[in-house]
């Protein structure tokens, strides 16, 4: 565990002793359950349209698919007028857009940014190195699959994606959301322990709690 | 009025030079900027500890984007480097092919056509200016006038539509092979590229009047982050950044590669090494690329058969030993490969010298000492560093 | 290029003078002379700007060569001196005092290469990687494959082709080789 994570007295404004134990102040010890769904269809259909309406987007560019995600945002191109629009902070976001090859560094954060986004979410993966390794497929800091390590509900191909693809690519999640096929946080918290051993394996030095929301 | 920090409650050296640092005393605070922030270029993070809202000490991170390309290249033929060479740069990957072919041509004595090396100029300054209009986007979006940036990629836009028409890519072009360039131009591309520079002008004028002329923007970018003349060479600065500081260094000018000797232009010098001053030079530089775009243009020798000189069969071309560096001057800085062949078909060692490489690590790491949080983004952004260049 | 090297041959042992281009020449330097021979080039003779520091594995010879790279801006040309160390005991004297942006290419020559730089700011902190704990990965006996066959779960239906045999078969089937 990292040193900021150790239990420990702070010093607070004039002189209180505070006694700090992170893993139990800052983070939700209890694992991700499963959403249910709601009581009739009818509602849970009125629930999935309304998703699948407001995909806010996670602004973090994990990759170089990054790149034609600006091109998304301004007039050309214009994603907002399908409801899409980017959030600077998960907790606003339900739409976690992993753009591009994942290095081991970043995956540890991505891992962290997408536990800390709220139910319903789901995650799209861009490019081809997400979907077997790519052009990275023999490298040894990029991951190959990204589906071991998060529940991955849509893949766009390309290397990298034309601004187009990625509308398509959207179109389509909306299509899974509003039949309620993406499911993806679900299997997540139902598979809990295939992920997490799963990553356990690739991040060498697991210094974080295991689920951090 | 300038600002001039109390030093007194700073804290004291210690004797390995490391600042002495007590988090438990209450009157630091530990933040971290990134790598999920949005003012944040690229995927990198800054440790910053801050004292009331003054930053006291800044540590760069990176590696989020570290694939090995140095690890890799080593294990691909000379050929099947150069697509993978392009993607260590997303904003400018032309530098990348361009250094990267040259360095081999020089290795393996390929003289390229001469109609080439025009083509090849004229892509490398496409690149400068989107990168540009990439950074003017982010410079102007981390003082908050978001529309700065929505003009700015639309007009990129424009120009990466030269580049699809050119090259059948959007970012990534793979166009600069070893051996010249993969295509000539179309018919009429010289027409639709001079209406592109001329949309790219006139959004230019509306920029400099939104932006450059803002109060907002004058107050937050004069004289803050200013690059000392004596940092300059200590900390490898160079590009736009040293330009900005009145050092007239200019690869283009002082070790002219590619046509830029037939050219005419003179680099573009600042006086006032600070925020401002930077994006000025770079809205100058700008122009400046347009202006040498339409020179190449005008000037490139007529269409004389094929673009690509002869190469052997790429699929046993073996090189001699031997190594070189080859630079060229990219959007943000010096761009450089360093090659070492070994007798073998395969590189022995490349090594990607980035601009970014000692502007976001050490030079930053420096500037950010006595700056205010809410600075932090804009000075980084200031810098034009781009995080894959770093860790490759 | 010549009349500097002629004039540094009288005070330090220089190695053969290479010269690849016009602008850019190497030679080799024995490890104890770098620090003072760096110092001149930059003080004296106007090479202020440090361009690169990087190192390649020659895993024959058993040796490590660091190549320094200066650049003298008014004379626009470029020095690479090289210094071979040796591989097993790979440790080089830090240059950060000369150029502060030395340190960081030091410290990913440290990780990268596992080169150590004694005194270098930081340079036992983690640069690039996080928790890594195999070989380090620039070295030339480091299988990057390998590694990543082990460590990364490969997605079915991925097939790799020798271009060399692959294309001769679609291309030119009958020709001999």
């Amino acid at each position: 565990m990292k040193e900021e994570l150790q239990k420990r007295i702070v010093k607070g404004p004039g002189g209180v002793d505070i006694e700090v134990e992170p893993l139990r102040d800052y983070y939700c010890e209890a694992p991700p359950t499963v959403m249910p769904a709601a009581y009739s269809k009818i509602v849970e259909d009125l629930f999935n349209w309304a998703r699948s309406e407001s995909i806010w987007i996670l602004g973090f560019g994990t990759g170089c698919g990054a790149i034609e995600m600006r091109p998304l945002m301004t007039p050309r191109f214009d994603a907002y007028r399908y409801g899409i629009q980017w959030r600077p902070t998960p907790r606003q976001a339900n739409l976690f857009v992993i753009s591009g090859y994942l290095s081991v560094k970043t995956l540890k954060r991505a891992i962290r940014s997408y536990e800390q986004m709220q139910n319903p979410k789901y995650v799209v993966g861009l490019g081809s190195c997400t979907i077997n390794g790519g052009m990275y497929w023999d490298s040894y800091n990029t991951i190959k699959r990204l589906d071991d390590y998060l529940p991955v509900d849509l893949y766009i191909t390309g290397c990298m994606p034309r601004p187009e693809a990625l509308l398509q690519g959207f179109m389509d999640l909306k299509k899974l959301i509003r039949a309620g096929n993406a499911e993806g946080a679900n299997q997540y918290a139902e598979n809990f322990k295939w992920y997490k051993d799963n990553q356990k394996k690739v991040i060498k030095d697991w210094d974080m709690p295991d689920y951090s929301w | 009025m300038a600002y001039s920090p109390d030093r007194s409650q700073y804290p004291q050296k210690k004797a390995d030079g490391t600042l002495d640092i007590d988090l438990s005393s209450g009157k630091y605070l530990k933040l971290w900027q990134g790598p999920q922030h949005p003012g944040i270029t690229g995927n990198m993070s800054i440790e910053i500890t801050v004292c009331g809202d003054e930053v006291v000490e800044g540590i760069t991170h990176v590696g989020y984007l570290h694939r090995g390309f140095e690890k890799l290249m080593e294990r691909r033929s000379f050929i099947q480097c150069f697509p993978i060479v392009c993607r260590i740069c997303v904003p400018e990957p032309d530098f990348n092919e361009y250094c990267y072919a040259a360095a081999v041509e020089e290795l393996a004595g390929v003289e390229i056509p001469e109609r080439a090396k025009w083509i090849r100029a004229m892509i490398l300054e496409m690149g400068r200016i989107n990168s540009y209009l990439m950074y003017l986007g982010g410079q102007a979006g981390a003082l908050g006038q978001a529309v700065i940036s929505q003009w700015a990629t639309y007009v990129r836009d424009l120009m990466l539509d030269r580049f699809e028409e050119l090259t059948g890519a959007r970012i990534y072009h793979m166009f600069i092979m070893p051996g010249g360039v993969r295509d000539d131009l179309p018919i009429g591309f010289k027409k639709r590229m001079q209406d592109t520079l001329q949309e790219i002008e006139k959004t230019m004028q509306d920029i400099y009047s939104v932006m450059f002329c803002n109060a907002v923007f004058h107050k937050r970018t004069e004289g803050i982050g200013i690059i000392e003349n004596r940092w300059l060479d200590r900390y490898g600065v160079t590009g736009p950044c040293i330009r900005a500081a009145g050092v007239p260094r200019d690869v283009r000018k002082d070790q002219p590669y590619l046509v830029y000797q037939h050219l005419d232009f003179d680099p573009v010098v600042g006086e006032n090494s600070d925020i401002y001053t930077r994006a000025d030079v770079r809205r100058r530089d700008l122009l400046l690329s347009v202006d040498l775009i339409r020179q190449i243009l005008s000037r490139m020798p007529e269409a004389n058969g094929s673009t690509m000189a002869t190469i052997p069969n790429v699929l046993h071309w073996k090189i001699a030993p031997g190594e070189t560096y080859v630079r060229g001057e990219c959007s943000r800085g010096e761009y450089g490969y360093y090659l070492v062949t070994d007798g073998s078909g395969y590189p022995r060692r490349v090594n990607v010298r980035g601009p970014s490489y000692t502007h976001a690590m050490s030079l930053f790491e420096r500037m950010v000492v006595n700056c205010n949080i809410a600075d932090v983004a804009a000075l980084l952004v200031s810098l034009h560093t781009y995080p894959p260049e770093i860790e490759r | 290029m010549q009349a500097l090297y002629d004039k540094l041959k009288q005070h330090y042992a220089l190695g053969e003078l290479s010269e690849q281009r016009a602008d850019l020449c190497f030679f080799t330097v024995p490890r104890e002379h770098l620090s003072s021979l760096l110092l001149y080039l930059r003080d004296v003779e106007g090479y202020t700007h440090l361009v690169l520091l990087t190192a390649v594995d020659w895993i024959e010879q058993n040796q490590f060569q660091l190549t320094y790279l200066v650049n003298n801006r008014l004379s626009a040309n470029d020095i690479g001196i090289r210094v071979l160390i040796d591989r097993d005991v790979a440790s080089m004297e830090s240059i950060h005092h000369l150029w502060p942006t030395a340190a960081t290419y030091q410290r990913e020559l440290k990780e990268m290469f596992g080169i150590d730089f004694p005194g270098s700011p930081r340079i036992d902190e983690d640069f690039i990687l996080e928790g890594w704990q195999d070989l380090p990965p620039y070295r030339r006996d480091f299988d990057t494959l390998k590694y990543s066959e082990q460590t990364y779960r490969d997605r079915p239906g991925r097939v790799t082709h020798d271009p060399a045999s692959h294309m001769k078969q679609q291309l030119y089937p009958d020709a001999e080789d």
